[in-house]
């Protein structure tokens, strides 16, 4: 075999605390090796060129490449040795850069590492065999997990490329918390007015199947071949007969069920329409309020359907679907605030979430859009927000920034002004976190032109006055003084968390996500949309707290990505996966349990069942090799040779 | 004219990680959200606020802290450790300033530390706090022989003043006095004021 390798400077990160021309002087004489050279960038396009003109020139039949991660490059570098005419599998990769420059000063010490890593590289690649990919079909349909702005955007962009959608929403209605929003920053313009014609928009497009008050149960499969099943809830209503008259909601007698759409501002009824643009616009029981339901007594509901849609017999339905990808756009609650006494912790009735406040400011809310005090109904006079509450806070395990309340709470401060001109709005911060578009020109406006009263500072405890105020106690750091203000409504700027659920249903599509339930992207500036479970993609706030503008655009993002994968008439398989010697296997059915993948099956060879790797599915993860008591399987790229030969390089003596 | 803070003559980053180390705290995670300011019930007597007191220590203004009544004037009630969003133990910090302060020989409001000697004067002596003696030994001190007096009838009836000290069970007043000689013995080892 003919061995080059070349070790990268990658400018001073590998060079500084790495002799790269001493690694290379020691590549020359390892086995096989008859070229070695240490360019100073071996990913531009000058270094790639040095490496085809060496295959050229020296015969190479198998290049190493000493530099970053693999997870970056080796794409990269296999492409360059396959255009040289090499299998793009006789290709290895030293990791010099974040496993040795990186992380030690000592330069001998590196340079020792860094020369035994390319002896490693160089043993395994004398053991490599040209691999090459198989290729297979691709079920040209996409998964939509999730109904809210971001989910819809990529909803509709998919679409519109042609691609077949499935939408799954959570709850009754698409729109998420976008929906329940009265007004949008910067602009001020009316959140349903923009949502709407959207919403409107998946229900309408031909390529859209929406399943809504439905859920993920599990996936299984791999990128271009997923199997789903999709519970859909029971609501009670045959939605296929189901108008959106809403004459059951007028007649049902259980008026007081609390109104989750309106963030439990006001009651509604068991029967219920979540609000007026809802998409779909059907109606669903909330079973355990309802009396039919719950006593067997009343069915006034489905007395007065016209259309005889309420069947109280009506069971949860499990459907399987196939699709090619999945972009999860599973959104955001609020972190839970009663934590904090010093607000109250949830007793005082004018002490609220921004998004309950939004249900007020909003016209189809429980007020019809006048801002009143929920404990007596009376305008508030002095209205106090204050922010980071429960963002940026380590004690309660929220140290991150929720990225957007300071732009609603401003918003918020300008809508209080709209409706009670009177109205004097203050705002505790800490920092006034406004780096968008227009977005530091919106604060200035909030309290340039509408008198906003910017308090830098916390605030220490809120009490009742005895004459229907609230004392809120307070600091001004500027000023270095204790403050108090007479408030009528307190409004809390609740930070955000991964939306329920979020945890398991990473687990179920195989992606990894953070300490807060946040899902993991593959790369955080490089890759924001991608995952490392190929042909899942992400959108909006389940990726972290990002505003309307960032999910939309990351909407698009996944859509972009979808697209991408399905305009290739095939996809093709990693080679590097595991094969069964059938000579040696048993048929235990170890394997076939230990997959995680499903990508085993049992096979009927002459007579004798066997275990088989199915080529398309496997992963390469290696969990079978390990099970296997036979040793008879191995993975390809990655035999018990290979992996054998790079411990004796490193422990010859 | 105020002064400008010279922050290259001025900055002692010793002091910071002294500091931070006595009292155990990482002052650099605070971000100055003015939480323990806001809930500080002393804040009102303070010329700096507890806020101001922390981002002194990150600067490693030494003597702008440890020359602050609020170091003094801190009842170390805690509500700032409690607020913290960034748990850091502020009461904890403040202690420390305290002592230090004190080491340092700057004792901005003696009468404060009168009342302490006076409490740990009766610890001394009896294993426990006892309030008529504390009160007593204050007022022989700061020479302020009326202050809080009106307060007496109605502690009194409430026996919240005993006449006749309670001393610790089993030995426990002589070993709170050990405690406190072997402190003070090891202060003068060191040459800090006990």
């Amino acid at each position: 075999m003919r061995i080059g390798v070349f070790v990268c400077h990658c400018g001073s990160n590998i060079a500084g605390t790495v002799d790269v021309a001493e690694v290379a002087e020691r590549a020359r004489h390892y086995p096989d090796v008859v070229y070695a050279d240490d360019p100073m960038y071996t990913c531009a396009e000058p270094g790639q060129a040095a490496i085809e003109q060496a295959i050229h020139d020296y015969k190479l039949d198998g290049v190493v490449v000493a530099s970053c991660t693999p997870r970056m490059h080796e794409p990269t570098f296999r492409r360059t040795v396959e255009r040289a005419g090499l299998n793009p599998y006789m290709f290895e990769m030293a990791n010099i850069r974040e496993h040795v420059s990186w992380i030690g000063k000592d330069k001998e010490a590196n340079t020792n590492k860094a020369a035994e890593l390319v002896l490693m590289a160089v043993e395994k690649l004398r053991r490599n065999r040209p691999l090459s990919p198989k290729s297979f079909e691709v079920t040209k349909k996409v998964l939509i997990i999730g109904g809210g702005v971001a989910g819809i955007q990529a909803a509709l962009d998919c679409a519109d490329g042609g691609v077949p959608v499935i939408l799954v929403e959570r709850e009754a209605t698409i729109g998420g918390k976008m929906a329940k929003l009265d007004k949008t920053f910067p602009t001020v313009d009316c959140s349903a007015c923009i949502l709407g014609p959207k919403m409107v928009d998946v229900a309408q497009h031909p390529l859209i199947t929406l399943y809504a008050y439905s859920e993920v149960e599990d996936i299984s499969g791999y990128v271009g071949n997923f199997e789903v099943k999709i519970r859909k809830k029971t609501p009670y209503v045959d939605w296929s007969k189901c108008t959106g008259c809403g004459t059951c909601t007028e007649k049902c007698p259980s008026k007081k069920t609390p109104d989750a759409f309106n963030e439990f501002m006001g009651d509604t009824t068991a029967i219920t329409i979540a609000f007026p643009q809802a998409i779909p616009k059907k109606a669903v029981i909330n079973a355990p309020y309802c009396r039919k339901l719950t006593s067997g007594k009343c069915g006034i509901c489905a007395k007065v359907c016209p259309t005889g849609a309420v069947d109280y017999e009506l069971k949860d339905e499990v459907i399987t679907e196939t699709v090619g990808s999945i972009v999860a756009a599973t959104g955001y609650d609020l972190v839970d605030w009663s934590v904090y006494e010093e607000y109250g912790g949830g007793r005082y009735p004018d002490v609220i979430t921004a998004l309950q406040y939004e249900r007020l400011l909003n016209a189809s809310g429980p007020t019809g859009g006048h801002v009143v005090r929920p404990s007596d109904g009376r305008e508030p006079r002095d209205v106090v927000f204050i922010q980071c509450v429960g963002s940026r806070d380590r004690s309660i395990g929220r140290p991150y920034c929720s990225a957007f309340c300071c732009m609603y709470t401003a918003k918020q401060a300008v809508l209080t002004k709209d409706h009670i001109p009177d109205s004097q709005s203050h705002i505790f911060y800490m920092d006034i976190r406004a780096a968008g578009k227009l977005y530091d020109e919106f604060t200035r406006r909030a309290m340039e032109e509408y008198g906003t009263n910017y308090i830098r500072g916390r605030v220490s405890a809120i009490y009742p006055d005895g004459e229907g105020r609230y004392v809120v106690m307070g600091a001004d750091t500027l000023m270095g003084e204790p403050i108090e203000i007479k408030a009528d409504l307190v409004v809390l700027a609740v930070g955000i968390q991964a939306s329920a659920g979020a945890e398991k249903l990473a687990e179920k599509l195989r992606i990894s996500y953070d300490a807060y339930g946040f899902f993991m992207e593959s790369h955080v500036k490089l890759k924001p949309v991608e995952t490392n479970t190929a042909g899942v993609f992400l959108a909006g706030v389940c990726q972290g707290p990002k505003d309307i503008p960032a999910s939309v655009a990351q909407g698009s993002a996944a859509a972009a990505k979808v697209l991408d994968l399905f305009a290739r008439p095939q996809l093709h398989s990693d080679p590097a996966i595991a094969h069964v010697d059938m000579r040696r296997c048993v048929d235990c059915g170890k394997c076939i349990r230990c997959c995680p993948f499903g990508a085993i099956e049992e096979v009927n060879m002459r007579g004798v069942n066997k275990a088989q790797v199915i080529e398309t599915v496997c992963q390469g993860c290696g969990l079978c090799v390990a099970t296997c008591p036979q040793g008879a399987i191995q993975l390809s790229h990655s035999t018990d040779n290979q992996i054998l030969a790079e411990v004796n390089a490193l422990c010859r003596f | 004219m105020m002064n400008a803070i010279s922050l290259g003559r001025m900055r002692d980053p010793a002091f910071t990680r002294e500091v931070e180390e006595r009292s155990g705290q990482d002052i650099s995670t605070c971000y100055q959200c003015g939480n323990c300011t806001a809930g500080c019930p002393a804040g009102f007597v303070y010329d700096r606020q507890v806020n101001q007191i922390m981002r002194g220590v990150q600067l490693g203004l030494k003597e702008q802290v440890l020359k602050s009544n609020a170091v003094w004037f801190c009842l170390g009630c805690s509500m700032c450790s409690l607020r913290c969003p960034n748990n850091i133990d502020v009461a904890r910090v403040m202690e420390t300033l305290r002592h230090m302060a004190r080491h340092e020989g700057d004792v901005t409001v003696p009468r404060v530390e009168k009342f302490w000697l006076s409490f740990l004067d009766t610890v001394r002596a009896f294993g426990r706090t006892w309030e008529i003696g504390t009160m007593a030994l204050y007022m022989f001190r700061s020479l302020r022989l009326t202050t809080d007096l009106d307060l007496a009838p109605a502690a009194l009836k409430r026996h919240k003043l005993p006449f006749i000290p309670k001393c610790a069970p089993d030995e426990g007043a002589a070993a709170a006095g050990r405690i406190l000689a072997r402190y003070k013995e090891r202060a003068r080892a060191k040459g800090v004021r006990p």
